[in-house]
């Protein structure tokens, strides 16, 4: 994507979603395909103060305390040139509240020295329930354990008191060289100075869609379908019986689980509209959640595929992600498509999604952070819903099996090698299909 | 068949964009710009622009007399014109309600200065009452180069000097922005909190952005965002001509023929001479465009979102095939070409949709080539030239041609380049004919008899309509689907 790597800093009080927004950032950058990875300053004062004893650590006269955090900072910054100059790295996210323009400034010149683009991300918050909110995440953290929550707490409000008196926040005419974005108030109003180039714009336009508000999203399979029973892939099939069943099954679930304004999504393939439908709610169809397009190879049972095309079959379980069908599209393709859907989950609130195996696998990617390598073997079994919610800094999974019997149409990821298929005769009445 | 979900929860409010701003700050540049975007993503936009309604209002315009404040009988003209204003943003608002209402439109642009608190309540007001989302766009500019280059570029071909003198112009029109800065009052930060807008600074160096509401604001933001002004030039080409197009085949991804080879070159000398600089080369990952690229030796980035349109069962068969083999897609095709999507395939609306990140990577970017296909080249274009979704799939984009698109005022130059080098032409004119506001589908290669009552021949691509009888004609305007095979003999 582009040329010279980035360092995105954050800057903001403790408190401010920080960490959040970069674990956040570093995900979805991750999944879109730009190697990023983050750098907590704050996890680096852990390894070098093994006990964390009282926000006395963070007084502005504690010179013990400066000295061990620049040393820290500094530790963190060479791990950030390493990973940008000789690791392949192209976005390393630098999380820590520097909060002075001297802070800055150093790091500035760290990029300048190094050929690194710059972009802040300030995060800028009045709100005191957020802050309390927000104050609480803090607290699972390591320097807490051996805390209870009320002193925990008033221990962070004199932390965050020792960074408030001496905070220069990022402004526009001082800063006006500079690259960068303020989010106030959790997303209400952005300021955005001097975008460079594509990356940062697309970080802008990420930043500016995600928000906090609790919400679940659901995501499941079609239900079982006719070429899902005759062990073939792709295709544009109904569902069977025990498909059916299923979207009865899914109706009731959502009911029972009483969500307020729910948004349904399915893709334009009639086995994830005839799942909706069972569900009697207005659901909208997404062309980009069309099932991966498996070319040549569409309709084909995983034997025939073998025995018609056995190096497409052995080159794609060489590497998954990346292998593309002929005349077909790979799981990479595939989270390039996904993307916007993705950028809309993100906006949006309570959403179930619809859909199948391949564009399963790639959103659960995206929610649980799960690599290249691991995205085309996630689970993701007909008739099951997730249910994922926001948690901390990540997401809660919760699997729910709606009882509905089906197929296995899930293939486990191959031993060494190029891999010889066991073949299995496949009887009408067959629950299980082996190694699928 | 559900309406596609490219666009979550748009189809709830309408909403009304209004740019603020004094004169010459580039809103109706912006307006232009966005309701094409919008269009072109199929949000139906439009815009108004409220000194139209002023100089339809006012037909002759004298001069900035009308504007000074400082001479009681220009005073006076002043409130005259003040009310005249007035009115005219009232006209245009209540077209905003009929295009709503009753021309099923999403989004409109307000482009007027809107400069003042009091006229951006009167329009926070209207959109209340009737139901409409608000997003005021402001456009804050200092820099009296960049003013004086806007005031260049557009005002003079503005219907309002039409017979001046251009120095005489240009200060009549400054003075106009001095009558607007008296009463200016910005959007702002804290009273207008609750307000959703973005405020561009200095043509994109910095944004702030309030309270975006939903989908359709937070892509109008991004896209502002992506948008500058800086001279520069599209090229937009063909692969130099295939193998398969030799063979009147569509599709699949063959490599070049030995004249599609010499485009190729061509094209490396021509690209040449252009003396660009910085120039970004594009090419889709099949080999055709690829092969063209190749020859222009200079690095190249292959997206996929440039592959011809996907034509799914009817890949790499001739036009002649697919009128035998698949006669109805084939009739169904050419009833609606834009929406038409090949079996196991693509239409150009979903092309559209997979179009949409390279449109806004070329609005980044400065000068880029193009190396693509017919279909992605037509949608591009249309993008470009601002061309409606039934006009879309028959622009032409003839193999060997090379269009040089150039931001200019409010639209785009277009300069074709056809490069000597012969090749098949691949084009497909619209087939005729609509009649009684029903389009007769030609489908049949074969004289045939409907309804024992009139003949309709297509021969070698041309289609003729004749009948004996205005009569049967008018009988026959009544179907939509003519399906000859029922009634051949």
């Amino acid at each position: 994507m582009t040329n010279c790597p980035t360092l995105i800093v954050t800057v903001g009080l403790p408190a401010r979603g920080k960490t959040y927004i970069s674990k956040k950032l570093t995900r979805y950058l991750n999944w879109i395909g730009v190697p990023t990875r983050e750098f907590n300053v704050g996890q680096y004062r852990r390894e070098c103060v093994k006990i964390y004893k009282s926000f006395e650590f963070f007084r502005p006269d504690n010179e013990e305390g400066l000295k061990i955090r620049r040393q820290c900072a500094s530790a963190a910054l060479n791990d950030v040139r390493q990973y940008l100059t000789e690791e392949g790295g192209q976005v390393a996210v630098f999380d820590a509240t520097n909060t002075t323009r001297e802070r800055r400034e150093t790091i500035i010149q760290f990029a300048e020295q190094n050929g690194f683009k710059v972009f802040f991300v300030e995060s800028v918050c009045e709100d005191p329930d957020v802050i309390q909110e927000n104050i609480v995440v803090s607290l699972g953290s390591p320097d807490y354990t051996n805390c209870n929550t009320e002193e925990a707490v008033e221990d962070f409000m004199k932390r965050i008191k020792c960074y408030e008196n001496s905070y220069e926040t990022l402004d526009e005419v001082l800063d006006r060289d500079l690259s960068f974005i303020k989010i106030m108030d959790v997303g209400q109003r952005y300021l955005v100075n001097r975008v460079l180039d594509h990356i940062q714009s697309r970080i802008v336009y990420y930043l500016m869609n995600i928000h906090i508000t609790p919400r679940s999203i659901y995501l499941c399979r079609h239900g079982e379908s006719e070429l899902n029973v005759k062990g073939r892939i792709g295709g544009d099939s109904g569902l069977t019986p025990r498909g059916k069943e299923f979207g009865k099954k899914l109706s009731n679930f959502i009911q029972s689980q009483g969500i307020s304004d729910l948004k349904v999504w399915t893709s334009q393939m009639k086995r994830t509209i005839q799942t909706a439908e069972a569900l009697n709610v207005p659901y909208e169809q997404w062309k980009v959640l069309n099932e991966i397009d498996a070319g040549v190879c569409e309709e084909m049972r995983y034997e025939e595929i073998q025995d018609n095309y056995p190096l497409e079959f052995a080159l794609r379980d060489q590497d998954k992600y990346r292998y593309r069908y002929p005349k077909g599209e790979s799981y990479e393709d595939l989270v390039q498509r996904l993307e916007p859907v993705i950028m809309e989950l993100e906006r949006q609130e309570n959403v179930l999604v619809i859909c199948h195996q391949a564009v399963m696998r790639c959103l659960l990617a995206y929610f649980l952070d799960k690599t290249a390598e691991e995205l085309p073997y996630l689970k993701c079994p007909l008739h099951t819903v997730l249910k994922l919610t926001p948690v901390a800094y990540g997401c809660k999974v919760e699997s729910i099996s709606l009882n509905v019997d089906a197929v296995n149409t899930h293939r486990e990821r191959p031993e060494v090698g190029i891999t010889t298929y066991n073949h299995t005769t496949t009887q009408p009445q067959l629950m299980q299909q082996q190694l699928h | 068949h559900r309406p596609s979900g490219y666009f979550t929860g748009f189809c709830n409010s309408p909403t009304m964009i209004v740019m603020v701003g004094l004169p010459a700050r580039g809103k109706t540049y912006i307006s232009k710009k966005l309701t094409r975007y919008l269009n072109w993503i199929g949000v139906p936009t439009k815009m108004f622009n409220v000194g139209q309604y002023r100089r339809e209002a006012v037909k002759i315009y004298k001069n900035f007399e009308f504007f000074k404040p400082d001479n009681e009988e220009a005073m006076r003209i002043l409130s005259l014109f003040t009310h005249i204003l007035q009115a005219c943003a009232s006209a245009a608002l209540k077209d905003v309600a009929v295009y709503f209402t009753k021309e099923q439109g999403q989004v409109a642009v307000f482009d007027a200065t809107n400069t003042t608190r009091e006229r951006r309540l009167i329009i926070i007001s209207f959109a209340k009452e009737r139901g409409y989302k608000v997003f005021f766009v402001e456009s804050i500019c200092d820099d009296p180069e960049i003013i004086a280059e806007n005031i260049k570029q557009v005002k003079f071909g503005s219907p309002d000097y039409v017979d001046r003198d251009i120095e005489e112009a240009n200060e009549d029109f400054i003075q106009r922005i001095e009558c607007y800065k008296a009463s200016y009052m910005p959007i702002d930060d804290d009273k207008d909190r609750k307000l959703s807008y973005i405020k561009i600074f200095d043509v994109g160096s910095r944004y702030l952005v309030n309270r975006v509401q939903d989908h359709i604001q937070s892509r109008i933001v991004y896209y502002l965002m992506n948008i500058h002004v800086t001279p520069r030039s599209i090229y937009l080409s063909r692969h130099g001509e295939s193998e398969l197009n030799l063979l009147g085949r569509i599709g699949g991804d063959s490599g070049l023929s030995p004249r599609g080879q010499k485009y190729a070159n061509a094209l490396a000398a021509f690209i040449k001479g252009q003396n660009i600089s910085d120039l970004k080369v594009w090419t889709s990952h099949m080999r055709r465009t690829i092969q063209t690229a190749e020859a222009l030796g200079v690095q190249y980035e292959q997206w996929k979102a440039l592959n011809e349109i996907d034509a799914g069962v009817c890949e790499e068969l001739t036009y002649e095939e697919i009128q035998e083999n698949f006669p109805e897609e084939f009739a169904l095709r050419d009833q609606d070409k834009y929406r038409y999507r090949y079996p196991k395939g693509e239409s150009y609306e979903d092309l559209v949709h997979r179009l949409e990140p390279v449109i806004m990577e070329l609005e980044r970017q400065e000068n880029v080539l193009v190396v693509c296909h017919q279909a992605i080249m037509r949608c591009l274009l249309a993008y470009f030239l601002d061309k409606p979704a039934d006009e879309l799939p028959y622009l032409r984009c003839p193999l060997h041609t090379v269009l040089k698109l150039t931001p200019v005022a409010y639209g785009c130059k277009v300069e074709p380049f056809f490069l000597n080098i012969e090749a098949v032409n691949t084009h497909r004119e619209r087939p005729v004919v609509s009649f009684h506001k029903h389009t007769f589908v030609i489908i049949d290669t074969y004289l045939c008899q409907l309804l024992e009552l009139w003949c309709i021949t297509y021969l070698n691509g041309a289609p003729l309509l004749s009948s004996t009888c205005s009569e049967c004609f008018a009988a026959a305007a009544s179907l939509v689907l003519v399906r000859p095979a029922a009634y051949r003999g």
